[in-house]
């Protein structure tokens, strides 16, 4: 009994020395373990706040630890030890209250500090809002009337599906890729506004220390000052539904100038796009892009092959919305299924990716309708300047969207698939 | 010198497994009903049939043995422990209905107006384009709009049906108080009269408060969908509806057991649960008259 | 010592268990209701841990290989909800019920037949819950703090589940009037407050946190329901709500819930540690109120779990110093269990070993949890693994040690028999070392940047998830040792004493092992009770 007792007590004290111990001969190294230090004071701040609080805590522990062990080898029975018969110190009490207290203040007095710097959302100079949709991030340079889509990489995201069987050794960044990064200069105070179209998120890159949640319907602000340019990344941090894990972050410091160039782009693609809007599409360039929207937006519940999950979410093979009326069914897509997790796509999509998706349902996935949606349509149903009534009567007269392009009736074939 | 000898024990429970068959059956039956299941209403009043077939089954149990003199003095500490936690605890689910009120009126309502730290004032101009708060109201989006706020009527008066039914209430705390002088006294007809004045003034408090859902709905568009105001409104006094309506069946039925001659002037204890329970119902009143009504 | 008891015992024989399953339905024996509980929290504790087991091998590897996202969420909530609901909170009833009327020397609880119906409504509950796995639009999924909106996009399951959660409050309440009604007067005569176990205090304490905690989510769920089907705007912006209320409104719940799972866990070890140090316990009345000042600061500080929603600054400071404040009493809990230890004459058996094993990883946990208690830290804290591991640490070597303390301590006296010392050492061993290897990586994933509740992570975090998988498997491996245990107990062994450990102070120790069907009917005398406190 001694003997294996003895045994038991070293390889306890083994343990906890251990326990104590790993973290803190790892505390910095390595990007697997540690906090990481981030780029903007308030972060650096923030780190210097949990390691001084992390090392108190280690303190504390190797201290309370140390006397159990202390006293689980020398006060033993199988040592001949006979028990004590105090039980009481009002002094030891009073000393044990009073000191952890002392301790404490000087955790809460940094800790104020630091907090009330982060709350200080004066004097900023530029505003990004962000939206956090399911899934996908959208980020509104304010100031710039510059605005548009994040989300997860398409390549990424195929590889993450179930079963997809891909090597991930290949992705630099498994799921961490998006498609389009929020461009930030360096330098600069900047405001995020924060707020959500559906569930609650949060918006969260460790290395700009800033976790704030996106609250459907409320606004909240937080900041940061990057001073490095780089690449930080971040995830969603609220739990937001099924690809909650699949909605990252990349956010892309770089001087102003650049940041500059970038903004000027962002507004001349504005001006293309709207060209791509109001021009005419033909059925296999819709259906082909089409295809595309679709597996990256509805494919999620009505599944890659149109079938749905039954009980859950409907198929669009053979549905009677994709196969019915075609204003309905933009109409459908636009402004979601009240109660439903069909969603609004209408603030999510383009004019160009609602049209290619809704001509896509209906000419693909099993369904051959063979009518078309043009961009420049969805923009009036949009803004109320035309609406299904007059459409219903065009269809009759055959005007020319709605045509049935004979020339592009041919096999699926003839789209190349991206 | 054995306080717990004699402890009334029993030695086989049926109503409980009958109670939670009840229970089963009834939200499942409800849950279905939610869903438009067909099963569900079927479900549901079967459910509802045991429960109240356990609770006759149960209290008549108890009433027998009380009768019988199987209970002590200790036992009836016991339930009156009960009741008192079991009151406490539906403080607390008021607390909650409250607390959301609270929570509604002074951070939600005017963060949305732009009135707070952090984001509101960006909140207001983004997202809710200058709403403007004031209570009541049914939120920047309108939701169930058809109640005529602002436009004359602020809230639901308090003066009127309110101001009666919060008479009414007191005044039957105040019955019920004499009832209990009564039994006190041994006194078994005055305390069923007295009772009979509480019950009925009960009675026309439910009445009262039917009325004026019937008014809201139909004469004043206020709905339980009229947006946060409707909710709170409408759950706040339901849930108080719903629980004048047990007590004063609870107090219905020690009335007839006063008919019965049931209790002495030292043993009465049912009556005073049931008294607590309406003085109880009661103070929430005030503070949904109060809170609800008033400010 | 126990001469009195069992002469006693013979004039009862009548008052015996009823033959066959009625027995168990109809039941009103204290400790027949206590076995059931402790039965039906292991079986969920198995349900759960499986669920748990599901959540790791998912999380083995990065990518998605074994189940869908939404099923991932859906075990990672119902994981949870079994784990807080189906198996600590009962398995403490549990305790409780078999305990605290031997403890205060009562002949059973205060009211038998409410005892009866807070058992028997849980397995109907778990029964509603876990039905929804099953039902077309699935389980719940929007982790167990269901908050709204995500929570709403449910399918028709919604109904159900929170249907299951009122019932399992009501069950809650019931059983913890019934404890107050019991403790507070049920006392044999001279069982003065301050002469209880500790356990009881930890209960009566707890009770109080359930009465006033419980109703209040009951509150929220119902409004959670009433936004879903009868159009209420509660939680919705646009009609004047708002989201985050029912997040102030659930963790003025969910915090003191969270000492609801652990201060019994605390006068379990409160009990433990003074037997085998052979030494009463150190600081007695400083133990007790330290376990009323965490109950009421447990009311104080929900809004730590809410840094990141946008609260004021006041509020977030306020919150933060409050949260800080709890590590006071809990440390002076601490401190006294090591005063206890200290010049004591220890021996190291099992309940023992899992005890010390308490005292150390809740004190990791703990600290972990002041950590978390740092504002600032916070904000980069939430919603990390960092936190899953901080309270896992609380939680599993926590209050599930504490359960399997308790249980090694009590079980002679429930089946009379003493279980195998050699096994019961080594599920210790394997449980503490692959507990450890299971939530500790957690730490240093969650700070690397890992969030919680996702089927799938980058691929940096790929080794220490390994690593974590592994330990599950192992710590849940360890957890079959532990029913073959009780199992090899329950059904003989090595007759037990009635004192059964050498320095055990209290009057269950004073009843024969097996504790006959009633105890107390006749309460102890004053001197016996005397003799047996702290
Ligand atoms: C048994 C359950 C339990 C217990 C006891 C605790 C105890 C504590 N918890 Fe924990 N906690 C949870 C269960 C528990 N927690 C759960 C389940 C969650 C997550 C919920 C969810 O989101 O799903 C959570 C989350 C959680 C958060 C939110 C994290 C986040 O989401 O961002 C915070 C933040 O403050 C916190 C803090 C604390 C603190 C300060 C304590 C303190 O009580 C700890 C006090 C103890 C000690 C400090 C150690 C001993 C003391 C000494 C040795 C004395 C010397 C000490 C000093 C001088 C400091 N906890
Ligand atoms: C008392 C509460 C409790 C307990 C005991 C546990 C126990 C365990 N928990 Fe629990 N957990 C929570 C409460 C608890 N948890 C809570 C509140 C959450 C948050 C949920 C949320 O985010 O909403 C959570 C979340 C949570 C996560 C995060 C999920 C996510 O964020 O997506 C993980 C991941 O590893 C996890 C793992 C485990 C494991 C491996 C155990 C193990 O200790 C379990 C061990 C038990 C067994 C394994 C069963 C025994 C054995 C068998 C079943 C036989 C078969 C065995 C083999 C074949 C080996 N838990
Ligand atoms: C999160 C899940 C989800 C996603 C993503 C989704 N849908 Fe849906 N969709 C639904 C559900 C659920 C319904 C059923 C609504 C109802 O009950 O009427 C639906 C219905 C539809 C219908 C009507 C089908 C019918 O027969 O009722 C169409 C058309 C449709 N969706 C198109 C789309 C398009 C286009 C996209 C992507 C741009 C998309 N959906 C993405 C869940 C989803
Ligand atoms: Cu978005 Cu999680
Ligand atoms: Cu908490």
């Amino acid at each position: 009994m001694s003997c294996s007792t003895r045994s038991v007590i070293a390889r306890l004290a083994a343990l906890i020395a251990l326990l104590c111990v790993l973290p803190a001969a790892y505390a910095g190294y390595g990007d697997a373990l540690n906090m990481p230090v981030g780029v903007t004071e308030v972060s650096r701040e923030v780190y210097g706040l949990h390691m001084l609080i992390f090392k108190i805590c280690v303190v504390i522990g190797a201290v309370v630890f140390g006397v159990m062990i202390y006293s689980m080898i020398y006060h033993r029975k199988s040592r001949g030890a006979k028990p004590a018969t105090f039980h009481e110190s009002t002094t030891a009490e009073i000393v044990w209250t009073v000191t952890p207290f002392v301790i404490l203040l000087f955790m809460a007095w940094p800790a104020a500090k630091v907090l009330i710097k982060m709350e200080d959302f004066s004097d900023s100079e530029m505003t990004v809002k962000i939206t956090g949709f399911q899934w996908r991030w959208h980020y509104d340079y304010i100031e710039e009337g510059v605005d548009y889509f994040s989300q997860l990489h398409p390549q990424h995201n195929e590889a993450r599906q179930l079963g997809s069987d891909t090597d991930l050794a290949q992705f630099d960044n498994y799921i961490k890729e998006v498609d389009n990064p929020l461009i930030l200069p360096v330098g600069k105070k900047i405001r995020f506004l924060h707020t959500a179209a559906d569930v609650i998120h949060a918006w969260w890159v460790p290395d700009l220390a800033v976790k704030k949640d996106s609250i459907p319907g409320f606004i909240n602000e937080n900041w940061a000052l990057i001073e490095e340019p780089g690449i930080y990344r971040g995830k969603c941090a609220e739990l937001c539904g099924r690809d909650h894990g699949f909605m990252p972050i990349v956010v892309k410091a770089v001087p102003q100038e650049e940041y500059d160039a970038f903004i000027a782009e962002k507004k001349a693609a504005g001006q293309s796009a709207h060209n791509e809007t109001t021009r005419q599409w033909d059925r296999a360039e819709l259906v082909a892009r089409g295809e595309e929207v679709y597996n990256r937006n509805c494919m999620g519940c009505h599944q890659q092959n149109g079938q749905g999950i039954p009980g859950m979410f409907p198929p669009i093979a053979g549905s009677d919305v994709a196969t019915g009326d075609i204003v309905a069914h933009l109409k459908t897509v636009l402004n979601g299924v009240d109660g439903t997790a069909m969603q609004a796509y209408g603030t999510l999509l383009s004019d160009v990716e609602l049209a290619s998706v809704i001509t896509y349902q209906r000419n693909s996935l099993g369904n051959a309708i063979g009518d078309v949606m043009q961009p420049y349509f969805v923009g009036q149903v949009r803004d109320g300047t035309s609406d299904s009534a007059p459409i219903a009567s065009a269809q009759a007269d055959e005007i020319d969207f709605l045509k049935i392009d004979d020339a592009s009736t041919e096999s699926e074939a003839g789209v190349d698939k991206l | 010198m054995s306080a717990s000898s004699g402890y009334y024990i029993p030695h086989e429970a049926r109503w409980p497994i009958v109670g939670s068959v009840g229970l089963f059956l009834f939200f499942m039956g409800f849950g279905s009903f939610l869903n438009d299941g067909s099963l569900g209403l079927p479900l549901l009043l079967i459910g509802a049939a045991i429960i109240v077939w356990m609770m006759f089954g149960w209290f008549s149990m108890v009433v027998r043995e009380s009768e019988a003199g199987t209970y002590n003095g200790q036992v009836d500490v016991s339930f009156r422990m009960a009741m008192m936690w079991f009151i406490f605890s539906e403080v607390m689910f008021f607390g909650a209905f409250f607390g959301a009120l609270f929570y509604a009126r002074q951070f939600s309502g005017p963060w949305i107006s732009g009135d707070g730290g952090g984001g509101a004032a960006m909140t207001n101009a983004v997202l809710w384009n200058g709403f403007d708060y004031i209570w009541p109201n049914n939120g920047p989006g309108k939701i169930g709009d058809g109640f005529a706020f602002n436009q004359g009527f602020t809230e639901m008066s308090w003066f009127g049906l309110p101001l009666i039914n919060t008479l009414l209430l007191l005044t039957s705390g105040v019955t019920c108080t004499i009832a209990h002088h009564a039994i006190k006294d041994g006194n078994h007809e005055k305390m069923v009269r007295w009772l009979a004045a509480t019950v009925g003034l009960g009675a026309v408090f439910v009445a009262c408060q039917a009325y004026e859902y019937y008014h809201a709905y139909h004469a004043l568009g206020l709905k339980l969908t009229t947006g946060i105001y409707g909710s709170t409104f409408f759950m706040l006094t339901g849930f108080h509806g719903f629980h004048v309506s047990m007590g004063a069946i609870m107090l219905f039925f020690v009335m007839l057991r006063g008919m019965k001659k049931h209790f002495t002037a030292e043993n009465h204890f049912a009556f005073e649960a049931a008294a607590w329970y309406w003085h109880f119902v009661d103070v929430v009143w005030l503070g949904l008259f109060i809170f609800v009504y008033l400010v | 010592m126990s001469a009195y008891d069992t002469a006693h015992h013979d004039d009862h024989d009548h008052h015996g268990p009823a033959p066959g399953l009625t027995r168990w339905l109809y039941t009103t024996n204290h400790k027949d209701i206590g076995t059931l509980y402790l039965w039906f929290s292991l079986l969920m504790f198995f349900i759960g841990g499986a669920m748990a087991l599901i959540i790791r091998a998912e999380l083995f590897q990065p990518g998605i290989q074994i189940v869908d996202p939404m099923f991932f969420n859906s075990m990672t909530t119902m994981h949870a909800i079994v784990m807080i609901f189906g198996v600590v909170m009962p398995a403490f009833v549990g305790l409780a019920n078999w305990m605290i009327p031997m403890m205060i020397g009562a002949p059973d609880m205060a009211l038998p037949r409410l005892n009866n119906w807070s058992f028997w409504i849980m397995p109907f509950a778990f029964t509603i819950m876990l039905s929804t796995l099953f039902m077309d639009s699935g389980g719940p999924a929007g982790g167990w703090t269901l908050y709204p909106p995500l929570t709403l996009q449910m399918g028709d399951s919604f109904a159900f589940v929170i249907f299951a959660i009122h019932f399992m409050g009501i069950s809650s309440v019931m059983g913890s009037i019934n404890i107050v009604a019991t403790i507070f007067n049920m006392r044999a005569n001279g069982m003065t407050l301050m002469k209880m176990p500790l356990f009881v205090w930890t209960w009566l304490i707890t009770a109080f946190l359930l009465i006033a905690s419980i109703p209040v989510f009951a509150g929220a769920v119902t409004m959670l329901l009433t936004d879903r089907y009868f159009g209420t705007s509660f939680f919705s912006a646009a009609g004047g709500g708002d989201p985050v209320m029912f997040q102030h409104i659930f963790w003025f719940f969910g915090h003191p819930e969270v000492y609801i799972l652990i201060l019994p866990a605390f006068g379990v070890v409160s009990s433990i540690i003074p037997t085998f140090a052979r030494k009463p316990l150190f600081g007695y009345d400083s133990m007790v109120y330290a376990t009323a000042s965490i109950a009421f600061l447990s009311f104080i500080v929900w809004a730590h779990h809410m840094f990141t929603t946008g609260m004021p600054l006041a509020g977030e400071l306020f919150f933060m110093f409050s949260t800080m404040m709890i590590s006071v009493p809990t440390g002076v809990k601490v401190f006294n269990w090591v005063a206890t230890m200290w010049r004591g004459s220890m021996t190291f058996e099992t309940p023992m070993l899992f005890a010390i094993g308490f005292v150390v990883m809740f004190t990791i946990g703990g600290l972990s949890g002041l950590m978390l208690a740092i504002t600032p830290a916070d904000i980069q804290y939430h919603d990390t693994y960092f936190v899953v591991a901080h309270f896992h640490y609380v939680l599993v070597p926590g209050a599930i040690f504490s359960l399997i303390a308790a249980t090694y301590y009590w079980i002679p006296k429930w089946t009379g028999n003493m279980y195998d010392e050699k096994l019961g050492k080594i599920h210790f061993w394997t449980s503490t070392i692959f507990v450890n290897v299971l939530f500790f990586p957690m730490h240093f994933v969650g700070l690397a940047g890992m969030p919680r509740r996702i089927p799938d992570y980058s691929l940096q975090f790929a080794d220490w998830n390994m690593i974590a998988s592994i330990g599950a498997f192992g710590f849940g491996f360890a957890q079959i040792i532990f029913v073959w245990v009780v199992y090899k107990c329950v059904r003989g062994g090595e007759k037990a004493t009635d004192e059964v450990w050498e320095g055990a102070v209290g009057l269950e120790w004073t009843v024969p092992s097996p504790a006959p069907y009633h105890t107390f009917e006749e309460p102890p005398p004053l001197a016996v009770i005397n003799k047996n406190h702290f």
